[in-house]
């Protein structure tokens, strides 16, 4: 209960997740242009794949930054179960949020990969898209579990219950995704980078940089679009004395 | 123009791989451009409750000389500000 | 732990009583051999899609058990009653983990002889100890997730839908390794006694980490 009283008062000074976006954009910017160019002027042309082996610059950090996604998201729901506080569950619902939109780009993108180079828009055999496709299947039942919680601070606490779960099964997955996959194709990249030509992997770290920055850039946006809405509600609720206005659509997000 | 053109990264766009490429990356392009205007929707239902609530509480300041309570929540509110 | 064997031993006489859930269960796990007869159009089958038809069934059948597991406690009390006895919470999790163990270990003491009965082809006889393990390595961890799921899905508007919907994902990998494992075990022409080792370790490993997660966060599951 403490924490609902501490989310009225407004005097409380509240974090503001506005602080550093700027720079952080530029720094997200700089980078994924630098990757980008580095991806079509400077990587060399794959042996066996060619030219198709580009989508690897941004599948892999795609789907790699969203698994991180889905781990930080659990590790934020830790925060909330130990303090109460709404404002984890808060940052633990977007990250969980953005990663699941960075999962769907890493999905399509490793979907047209395979189209690609095997001819099939799904293969079962590449363990990345597989533990994915799993590990996105669970996250999409993290926004109808919310929904279907109507008490606020149970649904935070659930959220927060499944988000760790969750996160805890993200590497457990992708362990007996890889075991269970027989490797038919030949695996010339592995996410260890360890057979890439120095090049390459110059090129893929550079690129796994700049979609970290994009996924932490977008986490603090979205957080203070979200924190700038819950102060005009309280701001309403304190200067007006009204109940909550209008709750704008319907939506699971915590508020 | 034709310096772009000359600068433009070497993707071989009249083959089946250049077009994939292509695709993976305008897939990544369009996800973030989705994102981008869902959060133009979001800002702009954030201006439209500001200016709602700036208009709200002038009414509330100016009708506020006859109706006791909420004078007395603003002046709470003042005082606690 | 004495608490535990209470609401354990409670759990079991409501189910000798009412005989609601297993014999669904067993019933549910009997029909879908049937349908897999049909439907794959073979009078027997054996290795890998044996396994696999086993263990689909298996999973649909404690999806049933695991979607009953709290609904008494729920719609006459039991959970306020628990939390106002001065007890440990983790007791809940022992219990129902426990009862839902006990749940599958029933249904597959009934479904493997109906299975090799109705599809299965080669011998059960020389497997028959390391299917038992590997089933048992998957039954605890169905019980430990199944657990977790009904009781996040109990509290929730839509719990028959939330319950499945979030237990499959998350019991995945665990199937992957039951099926993989139970494979060789169930091969035609020279069929394996002992099941493969990495299978064995990923499932052993599942249930070792799930059971310490449930652990830890099953308290913020009652806590009302």
């Amino acid at each position: 209960m403490q924490c609902s009283t501490s989310s009225w008062r407004i005097s409380t000074p509240s974090t503001t997740y506005g602080r550093g976006l700027r720079s952080l954009s530029l720094a997200t910017i700089i980078t994924i242009a630098a990757a980008l160019a580095l991806v079509f002027f400077y990587a060399p042309l794959d042996a066996s794949q060619g030219f198709v082996q580009k989508i690897f610059y941004v599948h892999v950090p795609l789907a790699i930054v969203s698994l991180c996604g889905f781990v930080f998201g659990g590790l934020l729901a830790i925060g909330y179960l130990r303090t109460g506080d709404r404002r984890w569950d808060m940052r633990s619902y977007v990250a969980i949020h953005m990663a699941l939109i960075f999962g769907v780009g890493g999905l399509i993108t490793g979907s047209i990969w395979a189209k690609a180079s095997w001819g099939h828009w799904w293969v079962w055999n590449e363990p990345t898209l597989v533990s994915f496709l799993i590990v996105l299947l669970l996250f999409a039942t993290y926004q109808p579990l919310r929904f279907s919680i109507e008490d606020p601070e149970r649904q935070s606490r659930y959220a927060s219950v499944f988000s760790i779960v969750g996160g805890a099964f993200v590497p457990l997955n992708y362990l007996a995704v890889q075991l269970a996959t027989a490797y038919v194709h030949p695996r010339v990249l592995t996410l260890g980078g360890a057979n890439l030509p120095p090049s390459m992997g110059l090129t893929f770290v550079v690129a796994l940089i700049g979609f970290a920055l994009l996924y932490v850039t977008l986490w603090k946006y979205e957080m203070a679009a979200k924190n700038a809405r819950s102060q005009v509600r309280r701001l309403r609720r304190t200067l007006l004395g009204d109940d909550i206005a209008r709750p704008a659509g319907r939506s699971a997000a915590p508020s | 123009m034709s310096l772009v053109v000359a600068a433009a990264p070497p993707v071989p766009l009249d083959s089946t791989a250049g077009r994939y490429v292509a695709a993976a990356y305008i897939v990544v392009l369009a996800l973030v451009l989705v994102y981008v205007a869902i959060m133009a929707v979001r800002a702009q239902h954030l201006e439209k409750e500001l200016a709602e609530l700036r208009r709200d509480v002038e009414a509330a300041r100016a009708g506020g000389e006859a109706d006791p309570e909420h004078e007395a929540v603003l002046a709470g509110e003042r005082r606690s500000v | 732990m004495r608490t535990a064997l209470v609401v354990l031993r409670k759990d079991l006489r409501l189910e000798l009583r009412t005989f609601e859930t297993v014999p669904a269960m067993v019933l549910f796990a009997l029909v879908t051999f049937v349908i897999f007869h049909f439907g794959l159009n073979r009078p027997t089958i054996d290795g890998q899609l044996a396994a696999g038809v086993l263990t689909v069934t298996l999973l649909f059948a404690a999806m049933l058990g695991i979607n009953r597991l709290f609904v008494a406690e729920r719609e006459q009390g039991g959970f306020d009653a628990f939390l106002l006895a001065p007890v440990d919470r983790t007791a809940m999790l022992l219990a129902k983990a426990g009862a839902l163990f006990l749940f599958l270990v029933v249904l597959e003491v009934i479904a493997i002889p109906a299975f090799k009965l109705f599809l299965l082809g080669p011998s059960l006889g020389p497997p028959l100890p390391g299917l038992i393990l590997v089933l048992a390595l998957a039954d605890l961890g169905l019980a430990v997730i199944g657990t977790l799921v009904s009781a996040i899905a109990v509290q929730t508007r839509a719990r028959d839908l939330i319950g499945p919907v979030i237990g499959l994902p998350l019991l995945l990998p665990a199937l992957i390794a039951t099926a993989r494992a139970a494979g060789p075990l169930l091969a035609g022409a020279h069929p394996a006694t002992a099941p493969p080792g990495r299978w064995l370790a990923i499932l052993a490993l599942y249930d070792v980490v799930f059971a310490l997660l449930a652990y830890a966060v099953f308290d913020f599951l009652l806590e009302d």
